[in-house]
């Protein structure tokens, strides 16, 4: 073992089901550096550090950590080990102080807790690393860039080596992001290390010293960062090759049918807010949304069924204002919305097949006939719409619950399709699903756009949306970088629009 | 979830749900004959022949028409609030009101049966029914109406409004409804022709049974075959769900609170202007508390609730029998009831969760 590394991942191999998360992963960090992750959605990224936090234990692979093989057990295990993990959802008491976070867990005799001692040494940390964070302040009261300081006090208070910081931009605001930057820097200026695992290409060139990239669970390299470019590091991210091609007719109509005129809305994370968010989507067409998650896609979809308030412009549909109309009445006007989380937001999962599929047509006719619902009705159309869209198992009685995603996500489709919609919204449609289904559900959206829908496909998936859209947007802190006809724009140039860089930089020497 | 046992793990695990006609019919019956057997172990325990107590019970909530009536009688609050519960439960809401909500509807209807005396019986009976109906509707629509604004828990403000109702009663029966003389904190008498007629002379079955049944057919109705009562039901088991698609979460939640609390308040009615005639203190005698349980064990289905609410009727008439020929007290029936609840859960619990012992090394994630 090279005595450089103080940590080696070798061929780390997890399954989940019968996916493969990681699938022969090799990782080593060195003392002093800032060692980048970097990986698309689901590379696997999150689940190798919940594996060395002791999270997960690997199917295959070793550990060796400083030198000694190593079995992590749990994440009690990783942190006597010298392993600190600052996650993207804070694991923090929100009504405890700062100290009292800190200090959390570690002593089992409370008798023996010197309270003041324990501040005072917090306290002393922060000012060490310029935290500006008052160790008796409630956590509460505290800011999200402050909250995660108190999760890095915690890693370093409890002595780590090494520290797993997982999406940590994601939540925090520019000027916050600097200030990160400085105390890792700092931190690695000690001989200790950071895994930086990130999806965004800038932060990765300006903070990491080495890269590792990863996809779909595979190892792909690892390379210096001084030595390569954001180009380079975009297409070992995305890089990889289209399995599946559709006939695609062209868009004949060139009447809007979906418009947003500068709208604005809250975001979920600071950076995820939309705004001045202009787009419009003409029948027949499918305009596909790619980016990374958590850059205001949700908050565009939500904005445009009415789950979200619009703070500041206008959604329109076939010219008609429809910025605060109630949800049901933009479903009754042709609206269709095949939601991001099929399992919290699309389905009733405890409702039988046949009562899932009237979710949007329950109250008028023939399923409601003179304020009397009628389930024989209701059977009669889901036996229908299990036929046409091929449920499996064909039961109209069974609970939604149990039935396999594919098939879950085709009552959806069933449900929405049915009623011949204008406008379909479709979130994620495919995620967690094999590919037959996956397949069942483009060409299903294709048959819809053939019919005239205008069609908004937003997407992680990028191999998805450039597959099935007639144009493609990319966007990126809840603004559009870039936008382009599939197959037009080089791959590196999607990857480095989804990082942070607007299409008309592309090709700009930074 | 796991437990640690040693060097064992008991596993317990979410799996698909049995669900069979069959499995629905015997696995009640099955915890319900377990819990018979504990409670007869109870009884022998106390000195006394368990087959002596159950046959006394048997005879006591069955054994002529008469006591059939009385247990059917005892049943009918009980179903009643019993039918409101399901509503709210259907619609995810934990209520625990109707005590309160039958306490408020019953002082609804006596004042309504105090007032207008002057009214004939076939006017004055469906007023009496509808303020009885409102007070409880009204008591139950506030815990509603705070869940759906601000999101308080429902569970705690039905506890709540549960004191409130009693001590509001009690304190309504010591000074200003108490009867002239005034011996006893209760109130006047509600108008004769108020009284819910007797239907079988030589028993109590009186017009309120009717209600009851009239009620079982209405709530089956709105939750099965009505547009609003597939909304709530929606509610009930995803919100977010529902309200993605464009249903009125807020809505529903006050108005199946609402009703849930209208059937509560006929409850009252019935209690008050079939059995005392009169707001007396504690008429419901914890009606609202066992109705939570005949809900449960009904299955929150209008069919199961019928058999559930007989049942409990049964054990109450049955325990003054019991206590009298066999000399069990009859608290002893609190600990069948308890027992059965208990069973019953076991029942739903096992068919949805599997549960294993597994040796520690064998255990990942």
């Amino acid at each position: 073992m090279d005595t450089q590394n103080i940590l080696e991942m070798r061929n780390i191999t997890k399954k989940f089901a019968n996916v493969k998360a990681c699938n022969g992963v090799t990782f080593f960090v060195k003392p002093g550096e800032v060692h980048a992750l970097l990986g698309e959605n689901g590379a696997g990224k999150t689940t190798l550090m919940n594996i060395l936090y002791g999270f997960y234990r690997p199917d295959e692979g070793e550990i060796y950590l400083k030198g000694q093989l190593t079995d992590i057990h749990s994440p009690k295990d990783a942190i006597s080990l010298g392993i600190g993990m600052v996650h993207q959802h804070f694991m923090l008491v929100p009504t405890l102080t700062v100290a009292e976070n800190v200090i959390l867990g570690l002593t089992a005799n409370l008798k023996k807790l010197d309270m003041e001692k324990a501040v005072e040494k917090v306290q002393q940390l922060s000012d060490q690393f310029n935290f500006q964070v008052n160790a008796k302040a409630l956590v509460k009261d505290l800011s999200i860039g402050a909250q995660q300081k108190v999760e890095l006090l915690k890693a370093i208070y409890r002595g780590a080596d090494i520290l797993i910081l997982d999406e940590p931009t994601a939540v925090l605001t520019p000027q916050e992001v600097k200030e990160l930057f400085t105390i890792l820097r700092q931190f690695v200026a000690m001989g200790k290390s950071v895994i930086f695992i990130s999806h965004k290409l800038w932060e990765v060139m300006q903070i990491s010293n080495r890269v590792t990239v990863l996809r779909q669970g595979g190892f792909v390299d690892v390379v210096q960062t001084a030595e390569t470019t954001k180009e380079v590091l975009a297409d070992m991210m995305v890089g990889r090759s289209v399995v599946l091609e559709y006939a695609k007719t062209p868009v004949a109509s060139s009447e809007a049918l979906l418009a947003l005129h500068g709208v604005c809305a809250e975001g979920d994370l600071p950076v995820s807010c939309l705004n001045e968010f202009s787009l419009c989507i003409k029948k027949g067409e499918v305009v596909g949304v790619a980016g990374v998650d958590g850059n205001g896609q949700r908050e565009l979809a939500e904005s445009i069924m009415g789950l979200r308030a619009v703070t500041k412009g206008q959604v329109c549909l076939n010219g008609k204002d429809i910025t605060d109309m109630p949800i049901r009445k933009r479903i009754k006007l042709g609206m269709a919305h095949i939601p991001e989380d099929r399992l919290k937001q699309g389905l009733v999962l405890d409702f039988t097949v046949a009562e899932n599929m009237v979710l949007d047509t329950y109250d008028e006719p023939p399923l409601t006939c003179k304020g009397i619902f009628q389930p024989q009705k209701m059977q009669d159309i889901a036996q229908e719409l299990i036929k046409e869209f091929d449920v499996r198992p064909p039961n109209y009685d069974a609970i939604v619950r149990n039935f396999s995603g594919g098939n879950q996500q085709k009552v959806i489709l069933a449900r929405e399709f049915t009623r011949s919609p204008q406008f379909i919204l479709a979130v994620q449609p495919t995620r967690g699903l094999d590919i037959g289904a996956t397949e069942f559900v483009h060409r299903r959206l294709l048959a819809e756009k053939e019919k005239g829908a205008a069609v908004l496909m937003i997407s992680a998936d990028l191999d998805e949306v450039l597959l099935v859209s007639d144009r493609v947007i990319v966007m990126y802190e809840g603004r559009i970088m870039g936008e382009f006809i599939p197959g037009e724009v080089l791959i590196t140039d999607i990857g480095l629009m989804m990082g942070g860089t607007p299409q008309e930089r592309l090709g700009v020497c930074e | 979830m796991n437990i640690k046992l040693g060097n064992s793990q008991i596993v317990i695990e979410r799996k698909p749900p049995t669900k069979t006609m069959f499995s629905d019919l015997i696995g009640p019956l099955i915890a319900l004959f377990l819990a018979l057997l504990v409670s007869a172990a109870i009884i022998a325990l106390s000195g006394v022949n368990p087959i002596l107590a159950y046959t006394s019970m048997i005879d006591g909530a069955f054994g002529n028409f008469r006591s059939f009536a009385e247990t059917v009688v005892k049943a009918t609050p009980l179903l009643l609030a019993a039918l409101g519960l399901t509503i709210s439960y259907r619609t995810g809401l934990v209520s625990i009101g109707a005590e309160g909500q039958i306490v408020m509807g019953g002082l609804m209807a006596t004042l309504a049966g105090i007032y207008f005396t002057m009214l004939p019986g076939f006017v004055l009976i469906p007023l009496v029914m509808l303020a009885g109906m409102l007070g409880g509707g009204l008591w139950g629509a506030i815990p509603g109406y705070l869940k759906a604004k601000l999101g308080v828990s429902e569970v705690i403000n039905t506890i709540m409004l549960n004191y409130i109702a009693i001590f509001f009663v009690t304190y309504l029966l010591d000074i200003p409804l108490r009867e002239p003389p005034g011996y006893f904190p209760q109130s006047a008498m509600i108008a004769k022709q108020a009284w819910l007629p007797i239907m079988v002379t030589g028993t109590r079955f009186h017009l309120g049974v009717l209600f009851a049944i009239i009620a079982i057919l209405v709530v089956y109705f709105l939750l099965w075959r009505s547009p609003i009562g597939y909304q709530m039901r929606a509610v009930g088991l995803s919100q977010t769900t529902a309200h993605t698609s464009g249903i009125n979460v807020k809505k529903n939640l006050v108005l199946a609170m609402g009703l849930s609390g209208a059937f509560a308040g006929l409850a009252g009615m019935v209690e008050v202007a079939a059995i005392h005639h009169r707001l007396v203190n504690s008429f419901s005698s914890g009606y609202g508390f066992d109705a939570m349980a005949v809900a449960l064990l009904g299955k929150l289905h209008p069919a199961g609730v019928v058999i559930a609410a007989l049942f409990f009727g049964a054990l109450r008439v049955g325990a003054n029998m019991m206590q009298r020929t066999a000399q069990v007290p009859a608290s002893l029936v609190f600990v069948i009831q308890g027992l059965v609840i208990l069973f019953v859960l076991m029942d739903a619990l096992l068919r949805q969760y599997s549960i294993r012992i597994v040796k520690e090394d064998v255990v990942h994630g």
